[in-house]
Order: structure tokens, then C-alpha cells, then sequence
């Protein structure tokens, strides 16, 4: 069984970031490796939510910015391992639309529920299935290192 | 040009993170790519061969959909191309 590896700081830098763009949500990037136990997150990138029309429910990471924060992380010896947004007054579930929207194969998708401007659940998923046409977010457990 | 592989298609590409390409555009670097890794096609062409939607292609720090020739576009061996997933999500309007 595999979970998310993720530093206790990490951790606590992406549930802030949710706190701070509330009640707006916020995105970044997650950059570890792959290992047969999971993906070890090493650190967290935080990118702009280019849905300013509809920052409240919506998040977009412009591609420009995954091209930039790719080549640093190759630089760093680490993949992108996922990426995490909040949800703002709703709970830390995936929904439709981050299915839809999601097309990172394999890789991790972190949610935190930030209710009343305070970071509350955060949960991660696995974006699973060989293809686009199949895929599926499983639970990931997400385990803190110390 | 060297060809950057993002995470959720390595597994198709020989767990490769970038593969290099000797091609003069960008639409003949990714024949070559997708003729060494035929897994890679579905992934990147709707069956019309049109680039799926939500596949972005950047040459350098450019969006190969603003370029003006796009895929047809010359390419220089120090040229990189990064394929680039959307990345998006949210609330449903009335969650």
C-alpha cells in the first residue's frame, strides 16, 4: 500500500496557503520522487490561481508555470509529484470537476478544506487508471515525516 | 531538441524524463517521439491526430499554439519542448 510522504513543514506550508488566499482558493505544485511506497514530498511550489474570474470555486495553473517549476525541479534531482488547491467553506473531497480537469496520471492531488478561513481536513488522492478514458482518484493515506 | 516528459507519461515513454530528438519541427519531433513510443499517441492525439485538448506543448517558454507557424514550427537542437498536462479543478458553482 502505498501513501503521500510528506515533511511536517510542507504539510503545514500548503494548508497555509489556503488559509491566506481564503475565501479564494489557492494551487501549487508538490516536488519529491516516486519510490514503491508512495511519492516522498520534498517541498511544495505555490503557483497563482489564473481563475480570477472565479477564484472562490475554480483554480487553473497556468502550463508557463509548470514549464518553470518543471526545469527547477529537475535542477533539485525531483519530479512534480502532484499538486494541492483548497477548498474554500467545503469539504476536502475531490469533486467533478477536479476529476474532469485532473490529467496527472499517477500522481497526487491534495485537497484542504479551509472553513472560516482556517485550514481544517486535507486529504490526498491518487489520480489512478492506464488511461485518461479510465481514470479515477483513490484515497492516498497521507503520512507526515518527521 | 530534447523532448521533457512529464511524470504521468513516463511509463510510456521507457520511464524516460526526456527524450532526444534530431527532427527540423516540432510536428516531426513528436513523429519521432510517437514512432519510438507508440504507447504515447493516444495520450497526447485525439484519434483525428489533432493534440488533445487538455495537452499543452511549449517550446522553450512558449505555447506552441501562439507561435506562428505552431507545429510546424523550426526547431533548433538547443530547443527543449515540455508536454504539459492541464492543470485545474474546483467546486462544482452550487456545491
Amino acid at each position: 500500500m502505498t501513501a503521500l510522504h510528506i515533511p511536517q513543514s510542507v504539510f503545514d506550508s500548503i494548508r497555509a496557503h489556503g488559509e491566506e488566499t481564503y475565501p479564494h482558493e489557492c494551487c501549487g505544485a508538490l516536488l519529491g520522487n516516486a519510490t514503491p511506497e508512495g511519492w516522498r514530498v520534498v517541498s511544495a511550489v505555490r503557483a497563482g490561481n489564473t481563475r480570477t474570474d472565479s477564484a472562490h470555486n475554480r483554480y487553473h495553473i497556468a502550463p508557463v508555470e509548470i514549464v518553470k517549476i518543471q526545469r527547477d525541479a529537475r535542477r533539485q534531482g525531483l519530479d512534480i509529484a502532484g499538486f494541492y488547491h483548497s477548498h474554500p467553506g467545503h469539504p476536502a473531497r475531490w469533486s467533478l470537476t477536479d476529476l474532469a480537469e485532473a490529467h496527472w496520471l499517477g500522481c497526487v492531488y491534495v485537497i484542504t478544506q479551509v472553513a472560516h478561513g482556517k485550514a481544517a481536513v486535507t486529504n490526498a488522492f491518487l489520480l489512478a487508471g492506464p488511461t485518461e478514458e479510465d481514470k479515477h482518484f483513490e484515497p492516498e493515506p497521507i503520512e507526515i515525516a518527521k | 531538441m530534447k523532448i521533457f516528459i512529464p511524470t504521468p507519461l513516463r511509463p510510456f515513454a521507457g520511464s524516460q524524463s526526456s527524450i532526444e530528438t534530431d527532427a527540423p519541427t516540432i510536428a516531426a519531433a513528436l513523429d519521432q517521439l510517437t514512432s519510438s513510443h507508440p504507447d504515447l499517441k493516444k495520450h497526447l492525439f485525439t484519434p483525428e491526430g489533432k493534440v488533445r485538448a487538455f495537452v499543452n506543448l511549449y517550446l522553450n517558454d512558449e505555447d506552441i499554439r501562439y507561435l506562428p507557424e505552431k507545429e510546424a514550427t523550426a526547431v533548433r537542437p538547443t530547443d527543449t519542448l515540455s508536454i504539459i498536462p492541464s492543470i485545474a479543478g474546483g467546486l462544482p458553482p452550487r456545491q
